[in-house]
């Protein structure tokens, strides 16, 4: 188990795309991630305003620095935003399971909107252990697209925008079929309705990031339980936020 | 080094810092942070007679300095609790917990707490008659004084251990509270509960919380908390345990200034896992510089006014 704190210094921080924003954190704490997937929950600053930390998404990491990309959604994003370079942030590292089943033949990462970003380091992991990885990300729009140029760079990537203003209009699951992209394995993270298309469409053979309002982000107060099929319930923070396809429950 | 030990009935605690309710799991969670065993003692979360699964997500929003929670007291039972919960935490801890107790009806706490009370590692239980979050569950034990008195009444009769009974504020007279509980036998007062709160998306108008209303905590609530353990504690003689938006050292101490004889920090284990360990030390400190050698020279500081 790897939850720990530690102050992170932020060493780079540039505008993507319209509100979404990736930042580069230093410090030791990003030697406690194990697994692309897992999460680090930052308090934006040290006043009780906002009161609680903001979990988030990593793109990339070593072992002393953490890539993250977010966009403005609100009060707390929007005070991480306007942070500069060499400002310090708290940080818990290393949060929930991550994914840690990487053996496949042929494996196919989909990223929809700011689920794209974890899937990034999970890709490199991959095609550093021989798989042969195919990526399909999902956007609303062109102008949304981000991170197209790094995922070619490791795999064959695919773009789906709901507009059709780049690639497969429709969904990730239009982009799968339109490509007749072959996998044994599904790895994917995005909004809730996403994953359940995809958990309906491929039962069997994904792991599945999933998103929640946490409390504290390890454990401690139940805000973030889901009812699975294998458990009475799990919590995204902890034994997620990476859920196995055939334990997912589809809410509709 | 001032000494902050203190003793209530079922605790001998060496420091008055207890992670509340709800907020610290069954404790070894908190152990991968720091060495749990610097607690004075710390209350479980809340258990029933039966598993529940709590309520639907989201049952998390945020306010100003605080958030507001509708967990809908999810737990294992009393069984696993005991069997399983409990097993995993007594390596990592020596002194004795306060097993939170929830139920709907009374012959839930008595069941509940007949079984758990027996338990070596636990120091005394708490009824939780005041969650906001379940429906039929609890609150209308916390809201009303006679009902109040009758579940601490029945569970008295059959606990092996002290009994303390948690107050909701979302009351008008909570010294009628106060009273009613301990004239049924109570041995102790822990106060305050969260506060009834909600929250709405602007675009949709549907309550962020899928239970629409949740408990509000956090620093936000720290006065009303110190304003209702000033009044509870001139009028009744047993122990109260104070919390309600406690985020540092010196919180706590006013906190015993206005009369609690102990401390629970909740929220803040949430945006601070290592919050208590860091309030025992502040205290501490803020004890030395202030020249007072026993806490208890503080509790109750403020009843002359």
């Amino acid at each position: 188990m790897g939850n720990y704190q530690g102050m992170m210094t932020i060493v780079s921080r540039k505008e993507l795309v319209k509100d979404v924003y990736e930042m580069v954190l230093e410090g030791d704490a990003a030697s406690f991630i194990q697994a692309p997937g897992q999460f680090i929950n930052i308090k934006i600053n040290d006043s009780l305003q906002p009161y609680l930390r903001r979990p988030m998404s990593i793109c990339d990491y070593d072992q002393h620095h953490i890539k993250m990309i977010f966009k403005v959604v609100g009060e707390g994003t929007k005070i991480l935003s306007e942070k500069k370079i060499g400002d310090q942030l708290d940080c818990l590292t290393g949060l929930g399971n991550g994914f840690v089943d990487l053996e496949c033949q042929k494996a196919v990462v989909i990223g929809g909107g700011l689920g794209v970003p974890p899937m990034y380091k999970l890709a490199k992991d991959l095609v550093e252990k021989g798989v042969k990885v195919t990526a399909v990300l999902g956007f609303n729009s062109q102008n949304d697209v981000f991170y197209k140029e790094e995922f070619e760079k490791l795999c064959p990537t695919y773009i789906a925008t709901m507009d059709g203003s780049l690639g497969t209009k429709g969904t990730v699951l239009d982009a799968l079929k339109e490509n007749q992209i072959e996998f044994d394995k599904y790895y994917t993270c995005g909004p809730e309705k996403m994953l359940d298309a995809l958990v309906m469409a491929y039962p069997h053979n994904g792991y599945l990031s999933f998103e929640a309002r946490m409390g504290c982000g390890f454990g401690a107060c139940m805000g973030c339980s889901c009812q699975v099929k294998t458990k009475p319930y799990k919590r995204i923070c902890v034994e997620g936020p990476v859920l196995h396809s055939s334990e997912v429950i589809v809410n509709g | 080094m001032a000494n902050l030990r203190v003793k209530l009935p079922g605790l001998d605690m060496k420091n008055p810092v207890i992670p509340a309710s709800g907020t610290f799991g069954f404790g070894y969670e908190f152990a991968k942070f720091y060495d749990i065993n610097l607690l004075g003692s710390m209350m479980l979360k809340g258990t029933t007679l039966e598993p529940r699964y709590g309520n639907p997500l989201p049952r998390i929003a945020e306010g100003p300095s605080g958030m507001l929670n509708a967990i809908g007291l999810q737990n294992p039972g009393v069984d696993a609790v005991m069997n399983e919960e409990l097993e995993k935490l007594r390596p990592l801890y020596t002194d004795k917990v306060i097993a939170n107790i929830g139920g709907s009806a009374i012959d839930d706490y008595v069941e509940t707490a007949k079984r758990l009370s027996t338990h070596d590692m636990v120091g005394a239980l708490e009824l939780n008659i005041s969650c906001p979050n379940v429906h039929c569950g609890g609150i209308q034990f916390g809201t009303n004084p006679q009902m109040a008195a009758e579940v601490t009444r029945a569970v008295k009769a059959v606990s092996q251990k002290p009994v303390y009974v948690k107050l909701s504020p979302n009351v008008t007279d909570i010294v009628e509270m106060a009273l009613a509980v301990e004239e049924a036998g109570a041995d102790g007062i822990t106060m305050i509960n969260t506060l009834v709160g909600m929250r709405f998306d602007l675009k949709t108008g549907r309550p962020i919380i899928a239970n629409k209303t949740g408990g509000y905590s956090g620093p936000a609530i720290f006065p009303v908390a110190l304003r209702m353990v000033y009044q509870v504690t001139q009028a009744v003689s047993i122990p109260v345990i104070g919390m309600g938006g406690i985020a540092s050292g010196r919180d706590a101490i006013e906190m015993m200034i206005a009369g609690a004889s102990a401390v629970a920090v909740g929220c803040q284990n949430l945006v601070d896992p290592y919050a208590c360990p860091k309030i025992i030390q502040e205290m501490n400190d803020i004890l030395d510089e202030m020249g007072i050698e026993d806490i208890h020279d503080i509790i109750g500081k403020s009843r002359q006014y």
